[in-house]
C-alpha cells in the first residue's frame, strides 16, 4: 500500500515537451509509472516517446487528455509564469490529484489556485515541490528513483534533496518506503504535513513515519499537535535551519524566520512534546526509525 | 524584495492614497534645501529596511532648515539594527488627531490575502496582537473576488466612529488591496493612517514588500530594489541564479538545494565549526553557476575551507564537477576544497574530480567533519 500514488494512478504531464517535462517523463515510464497522456498547448495530435519506444498521446488541452485517456493525476512542469492557470485548468477537469513541481510561481497567483482546487475537492501538492514517489508502482515528479525501496517507512518533507540524503540513509541500511512525499518549500502549499499524516495514518502498511520539516511558518508545530492527538505509528522528525539567522529567506520562498516565529529551535521542541522523536541531523534518522520499528 | 518608504509611497500614491509630499535627500544640505521649500515643520526620516526606526533616533521633527540639516547629517550614516542609513525622507509634519493601523498579507494559514486593521496605530502592530487580540480585526479576502466594498466599510468602521472619517478609511484600504494586488506584494502597511483635526484621513508611513516570483509581471518595480541595501556578494548571487546568504563563520558551503544546503550548515555546527555562508546552486546543473558560486565564496576573507555538498537529482553531478575544475582553472583558489557528491552521473563525476587531483567522499557527515577539522587547523 502506499498513499496519493500507486499501481492505479494514470498520469498526464503538463509541459510534456519541454526540456524538464520530457526529460522527467522519460525517467517515469522507465520506472514504470502509466503515464497515459501528455498536454502541451498547440502541439495536440503529436507523440511523445518513450525510452523503450512506447507512445503517449499528446493533447493542447487537460479536458481531452482526460477524457481520451482517463488520467486521474496530472503532473506540472510548466513554467511560472503559466504555472497556475495550468493548476485551474488540472482541477478543471476532473483529476484527483495535481503535483506541481514548478518553482517560482507567484504568491497571488497560488492563492487564486489553491482556493479554486480547494472547491472542486481537487488535491495539489506543491508546488515547488519533488513530487512523490510509491517504490514499486509509482513515481511522479523528480524524486531520483535509485535511492527508493519498497519497505514500512513513510517519508514527508519540505524540501527536496534533504529528503534524498534521509531517504537514502534508510535504503542503505535497508529500511525501506511506503511512499516518500515532498510537499514544497512555498509559503502556500497544497497538500501540508497534516494531510501526509493522516493518509499514513490510514494505510496499513505505514509502520513509522519520518517527517523533515525546516524553518518558517507553523505548519511543523500543527503537525506535532496531530501527531500526538491522532497518529497511532511512530514519528520521527528533523528540523532543517538550526543556524539559520531570522528574517532571510533560505533558498525556499518559505524558509524564513519572521519575528520570533518559525525558528528551528520552536518546531523541535513541539515535536518532542509531542512524542516525536527528534533527530539532531540527517544520520540520526535511521537510528531512531530502527528502534521506533522495534529493530 | 522590501522597498523603502518613500518608494511604498510613490506606490500607494499611485493607487490613490493620500500621502503627504515628500523628498529624499542624501546629504544635510539637501534636507535643508527641501525642508526650506516646504516652509514650517518637517520630519525627517532614515530609510532603511528595518522597523524600530523611531526608536532608534532615525526619526526627528525639525522645525527650522538648519535643524532639518542638522538631524539629517545625524541620521545619514547612522547603524539601524546592523544597515547604515544612505537617505532620508524629508517630509512636512502632519497635525495628527488619532493613529490607526492597516496592513495585508498573504497568509499562509488561510493561504489568501488577509487584513488586519487596529485604531490602535502608531505602534508595533505584533505588539498589539500580543497585548491586545481584541484590537484588531481581521479578514481574509477571497482572492478570486478580491475586497470587497463592503468588506472594505467594515473594516473602516472598527477604526473611525466618525462616518465621514470611516468612508475615507474604507476607500483607501480598497486602494491598498488594488496597490497590493497590482504590484504583486506579499505584504502591505500603512502604519500609521492619521486622522488630522480637519477631518483627513491619510498614510504618513508606508511599508511594503513585493514577492520576487513575481517582479517579471512589472518589471519597472526592479528598478527599485537598492542595491546598496544588500551585500554586493548578494547582488552578484541573485544575477548568478543562486541563493545566497552571508553570515559569520570560515566554512564556505555549496550546496544544491535550500533544505540540504541548511542542514548542511546545521551540520558545520553539530561538529564544532561555524559557516561562512548558505548557499544553494539551485535545480539546474550549469558548470558557470558552480564558477560563480566559487568566486562569490572565495571572496570572503573569513572562509578557510570549502565544502561542497552535492546531492545529484535534477543536478547532474558530472556538471558540478566541471564546474569545480573549471573554477579552479580560471581563479587562483587558496583555500582547501573538500567535495561529498552523490547521485545522479555520480561515477563520471568522481572520475573527472580525480582527473583534477580531488578526492570526494559520497558521505555527508564525513566531509562536514573533515571540513571543521582542516579550518580549526588552518
Amino acid at each position: 500500500m502506499a498513499i496519493f500514488v500507486d499501481g492505479s494512478t494514470r498520469l498526464v504531464v503538463q509541459g510534456i515537451t519541454g526540456r524538464d517535462g520530457s526529460f522527467h517523463t522519460r525517467q517515469m515510464i522507465e520506472y514504470g509509472t502509466a503515464v497515459v497522456a501528455g498536454v502541451t498547448p498547440g502541439k495536440g495530435g503529436q507523440a511523445f516517446e518513450g525510452p523503450d519506444g512506447e507512445s503517449v498521446p499528446v493533447f493542447n488541452t487537460m479536458d481531452t487528455a482526460v477524457r481520451e485517456t482517463g488520467a486521474n493525476t496530472s503532473v506540472v512542469y510548466v513554467p511560472p509564469a503559466f504555472a497556475a492557470d495550468a493548476i485551474l485548468e488540472a482541477a478543471d477537469s476532473g483529476v484527483e490529484l495535481v503535483v506541481a513541481i514548478t518553482e517560482g510561481i507567484p504568491v497571488l497567483d497560488m492563492a487564486r489556485a489553491h482556493a479554486f482546487a480547494r472547491d472542486r475537492g481537487v488535491r495539489v501538492l506543491g508546488p515547488n515541490c519533488p513530487g512523490i514517489i510509491s517504490p514499486g508502482t509509482a513515481k511522479v515528479g523528480i524524486i531520483p528513483a535509485q535511492i527508493v525501496t519498497p519497505g514500512p517507512v513513510g517519508v514527508i518533507s519540505r524540501s527536496g534533496t534533504l529528503t534524498y540524503e534521509a531517504v537514502i540513509q534508510l535504503t542503505h541500511a535497508g529500511i525501506g518506503q511506503t511512499t516518500c512525499v515532498g510537499i514544497g518549500g512555498d509559503p502556500l502549499i497544497g497538500t501540508n504535513f497534516v494531510d501526509c499524516l493522516a493518509a499514513f495514518g490510514e494505510d496499513p502498511d505505514t509502520e513509522a513515519i519520518v517527517m523533515i520539516g525546516e524553518i518558517g511558518g507553523t505548519d511543523e508545530q500543527e503537525a506535532a499537535a496531530f501527531v500526538k492527538a491522532s497518529v497511532d505509528v511512530p514519528v520521527v522528525g528533523f528540523i532543517a535551519g538550526q543556524t539559520a539567522p531570522p528574517g532571510r529567506r533560505m533558498g525556499h520562498a518559505g524558509a524564513i524566520i519572521s519575528g520570533s516565529a518559525g525558528t528551528a529551535e520552536e518546531k523541535m521542541k513541539a515535536f518532542e512534546e509531542n512524542g516525536i522523536a527528534v533527530a539532531q541531523r540527517p544520520a540520526d534518522i535511521v537510528g531512531l526509525i530502527q528502534s521506533a520499528l522495534g529493530g | 524584495m522590501n522597498l523603502h518608504e518613500y518608494q511604498a509611497k510613490a506606490l500607494f500614491g499611485a493607487a490613490g492614497i493620500p500621502v503627504p509630499p515628500g523628498e529624499v535627500a542624501k546629504t544635510g544640505a539637501e534636507a535643508e534645501t527641501i525642508a526650506r521649500g516646504y516652509g514650517g515643520t518637517v520630519v525627517v526620516k532614515a530609510q532603511v529596511h528595518s522597523g524600530g526606526r523611531g526608536k532608534a533616533g532615525g526619526v526627528k521633527l525639525a522645525s527650522s532648515p538648519d535643524e532639518a540639516r542638522a538631524h539629517a547629517e545625524a541620521i545619514l550614516g547612522m547603524e539601524i539594527r546592523g544597515l547604515t542609513v544612505e537617505k532620508v525622507l524629508v517630509t512636512p509634519a502632519e497635525d495628527i488627531d488619532t493613529e490607526a493601523y492597516v496592513g495585508v498579507l498573504v497568509d499562509r494559514k488561510t493561504q489568501a490575502p488577509t487584513f488586519m486593521v487596529s485604531a490602535e496605530g502608531g505602534v508595533d502592530i505584533e505588539e498589539v496582537a500580543a497585548t491586545n487580540p481584541e484590537a484588531i480585526r481581521r479578514l481574509t479576502v477571497d482572492p478570486r473576488y478580491g475586497l470587497l466594498p463592503h468588506q472594505a466599510y467594515w473594516l473602516a468602521n472598527s477604526l473611525y466612529d466618525d462616518p465621514k472619517l470611516a468612508k475615507q478609511a474604507a476607500k483607501i484600504i480598497r486602494q491598498l488591496y488594488d496597490a497590493f494586488t497590482g504590484n504583486g506584494a506579499s505584504m502591505a502597511e500603512i502604519n500609521p493612517l492619521i486622522s488630522t483635526p480637519g477631518g483627513e484621513v491619510k498614510a504618513i508611513d508606508a511599508k511594503v514588500t513585493l514577492d520576487d516570483n513575481q517582479l517579471f509581471r512589472v518589471p519597472a518595480l526592479e528598478d527599485l530594489r537598492d542595491l546598496s541595501a544588500e551585500p554586493a556578494a548578494e547582488t552578484k548571487a541573485r544575477e548568478a541564479g543562486l541563493s545566497f546568504v552571508k553570515l559569520d563563520g570560515d566554512v564556505g558551503c555549496c550546496v544544491n538545494g535550500a533544505g540540504l544546503a541548511m542542514a548542511t550548515m546545521d551540520l558545520v555546527k553539530y561538529y564544532g565549526g561555524e559557516p561562512a555562508n548558505f548557499l544553494d546552486i539551485g535545480g539546474s546543473s550549469n558548470p558557470e553557476k558552480v564558477v560563480a558560486a566559487l568566486e562569490i565564496i572565495t571572496a570572503d576573507p573569513n572562509v578557510k575551507v570549502i565544502l561542497f555538498n552535492i546531492f545529484g537529482g535534477i543536478t547532474r553531478g558530472d556538471d558540478v564537477a566541471r564546474g569545480i575544475v573549471e573554477a579552479t582553472r580560471r581563479i587562483d583558489i587558496k583555500p582547501p576544497i573538500v567535495i561529498r557528491l552523490t547521485g545522479t552521473n555520480e561515477k563520471e563525476a568522481l572520475e573527472s574530480l580525480a582527473e583534477a587531483g580531488f578526492s570526494a567522499t559520497n558521505s555527508m557527515d564525513e566531509v562536514v567533519e573533515s571540513a571543521v577539522k582542516l579550518a580549526a587547523e588552518l
